[in-house]
């Protein structure tokens, strides 16, 4: 009895918990296939209606459009760049590692309101404002450290010996690199892609200063209806960003499986 | 250790200049340009000086500072209280239920804040789900105001940020060896008194660190304040953001910007100093 109490009041909590987490995303997935014009649970009927709202604006496809570009260059940048450094990290016998590391973490943690100001300030003189080149690399700065943490933990995997045998084999460095490390750290790389992606996708303060009326972004969009008056077709974008969501956990859910199929080795000795 | 490391081959330093530079010029420069400019615009040193103690000291900040420590205190606190057991959890099941449990923490983590947010506003609403169950099941017979509050407020923050406190709690507790508990017990312990005694003091490292997390992301929040809260819950980097969009006030935001990025910096130091940055997050 003794033991049995406190293990079930754990799983009644665990429910309870779990329950908790998840209402927030099933409720605006039910709100989104609702007929409902005004923020109402449960929906009276179902309709696809807003989700044809969504992409039938071309309001609302001008964003969408935005959200992917200033995403797709985030993505690409954080994600080379980052490569790189997290490969300098795992390589190199450079001092003060450990505080290089935390400064290039730094923009997850520094309020995200701070930088985006900032970034604001500077980009006003240059003609920036609405530029979707510069809020992708805004966006990539805030990508950067995820990419990073990804990417060490799997370079980590990547034997140095491999290398070190290609070399001694002839190969030239580029070659170690193309041949070697790519191929082995590949499905980090495509991990740390994905997020790098969804964690521009998903950002709303940096884009919120940065879009102008030009290139609103999804997120500023969905700011904008709460804040002024709220549009039931907000429910249907805020699915879409959930399934987008889904989507990159289910891409990287397949990539890791299938790397632990393909070499069980350096996985089993993580 | 054997003293065959080929000369140079480990250096692939000059790799990481890419990513820095882009940091330098993206992040830091804008972030120095914008303070340096925006200071130096209000005068002389002196009057420098005499803006910023101003700013300070005035009503607003003071309230609004005051404001974001409470609430960061009490959100820092409810989520460790709520992430503990969830994290204890995950570090003592495997299968379908550490799984399960898993997805719960991991999807809402990766699901954009905004919708987050929305999704609370529904539900807290005067006519939301949560007054529909307590007016249903009598615990209430007015419903309650929830959104808009500082309850409100606290619930998003609460919801927004237990997934990194759970991540960090449970990389910790599992490197936790569970025979140590099992010995404790062998040994004549009680349950609670095992748990107080071995397993609380070994998991402490990821308490500090998840609770040092939620603290500096909490002093920093600013969409679900800006969305849940009541007048009254105004927020430091709410009122940073009002003075740039609403009254223009660049030297202003440039002050209150600075408190808040020292803070943060003092803060993101003892973390640095306590744990590994390269675990941050549970990564």
């Amino acid at each position: 009895m003794t033991a049995a109490g406190p293990a079930r009041a754990l799983s009644i909590y665990i429910g309870a918990a779990c329950l908790v987490l998840m209402t927030p995303i099933v409720i605006v997935l039910i709100l989104a296939v609702g007929d409902q014009t005004y923020m109402r649970f449960p929906p009276e009927s179902l309709s696809l209606r807003w989700f044809a709202t969504f992409f039938g604006d071309p309001r609302w496809q001008r964003a969408l459009a935005s959200s992917v570009l200033i995403a797709a260059v985030a993505c690409v940048i954080a994600t080379v760049l980052g490569f790189f450094a997290a490969y300098a990290f795992v390589r190199s016998d450079m001092r003060a590692k450990k505080l290089l590391l935390s400064f290039m973490l730094m923009p997850i943690i520094i309020p995200h309101v701070i930088t985006a100001i900032a970034m604001y300030f500077v980009a006003g003189p240059l003609k920036l404002v609405g530029n979707v080149f510069w809020i992708g690399l805004c966006h990539a700065t805030v990508a950067l450290p995820i990419v990073l943490l990804i990417l060490l933990s799997s370079l980590q995997g990547v034997d140095v010996n491999l290398e070190r045998a290609a070399l001694s084999l002839g190969s030239s460095r580029i070659g170690v690199f193309t041949r070697v490390v790519l191929p082995l750290a590949f499905p980090g790389i495509l991990s740390a892609a994905l997020f790098a992606f969804l964690a521009s996708f998903d950002e709303l303060i940096i884009s919120l200063f940065l879009a102008g009326v030009r290139s609103e972004t999804l997120p500023v969009r969905i700011w904008n209806s709460l804040h002024l008056q709220v549009e039931p077709v907000i429910a249907a974008v805020s699915a879409f960003l959930i399934a987008v969501t889904g989507l990159v956990l289910v891409l990287d859910a397949l990539v890791r499986h299938a790397r632990t199929i393909r070499s069980p080795g350096p996985a089993a000795a993580q | 250790m054997t003293v065959q490391r080929a000369p140079r081959f480990n250096d692939g330093t000059v790799l990481i200049v890419p990513a820095v530079l882009l940091l330098a010029l993206v992040f830091v420069g804008p972030l120095i340009w914008f303070f340096v400019r925006s200071l130096a615009a209000l005068g002389t040193p002196a009057e420098i000086a005499a803006h910023a103690w101003a700013v300070i000291t005035s009503k607003a900040v003071l309230t609004a500072l005051s404001t974001t420590n409470w609430i960061s205190l009490l959100v820092t606190l409810l989520v460790l209280l709520a992430s503990y057991p969830v994290a204890y959890y995950l570090a003592t099941h495997r299968g379908w239920r550490f799984t399960l449990v898993l997805f719960c923490v991991v999807v809402p983590y990766f699901t954009s804040i905004i919708v987050r947010t929305y999704s609370w506003m529904v539900l807290l609403g005067r006519n939301g789900l949560v007054n529909q169950a307590l007016l249903k099941t009598g615990l209430v017979d007015q419903p309650l105001t929830l959104l808009y509050t500082k309850t409100g407020v606290l619930i998003g923050m609460v919801y927004v940020l237990l997934p990194y406190m759970v991540l960090t709690l449970y990389a910790a507790m599992k490197s936790i060896d569970p025979s140590l508990v099992r010995a404790a017990r062998g040994l004549g312990a009680g349950g609670f008194y095992a748990f107080t005694r071995v397993y609380l003091p070994l998991s402490m490292h990821g308490v500090i660190s998840g609770s040092l997390i939620v603290f500096i992301l909490s002093i920093g929040f600013f969409i679900t304040p800006a969305l849940m809260g009541g007048p009254a819950d105004v927020m430091i980097a709410m009122l940073i953001e009002r003075s740039v969009e609403i009254t223009f006030d660049w030297g202003g935001a440039a002050v209150m910007s600075l408190l808040l990025l020292a803070a943060t910096l003092v803060l993101y130091g003892i973390y640095y100093r306590l744990t590994d940055v390269r675990r941050m997050m549970g990564a």
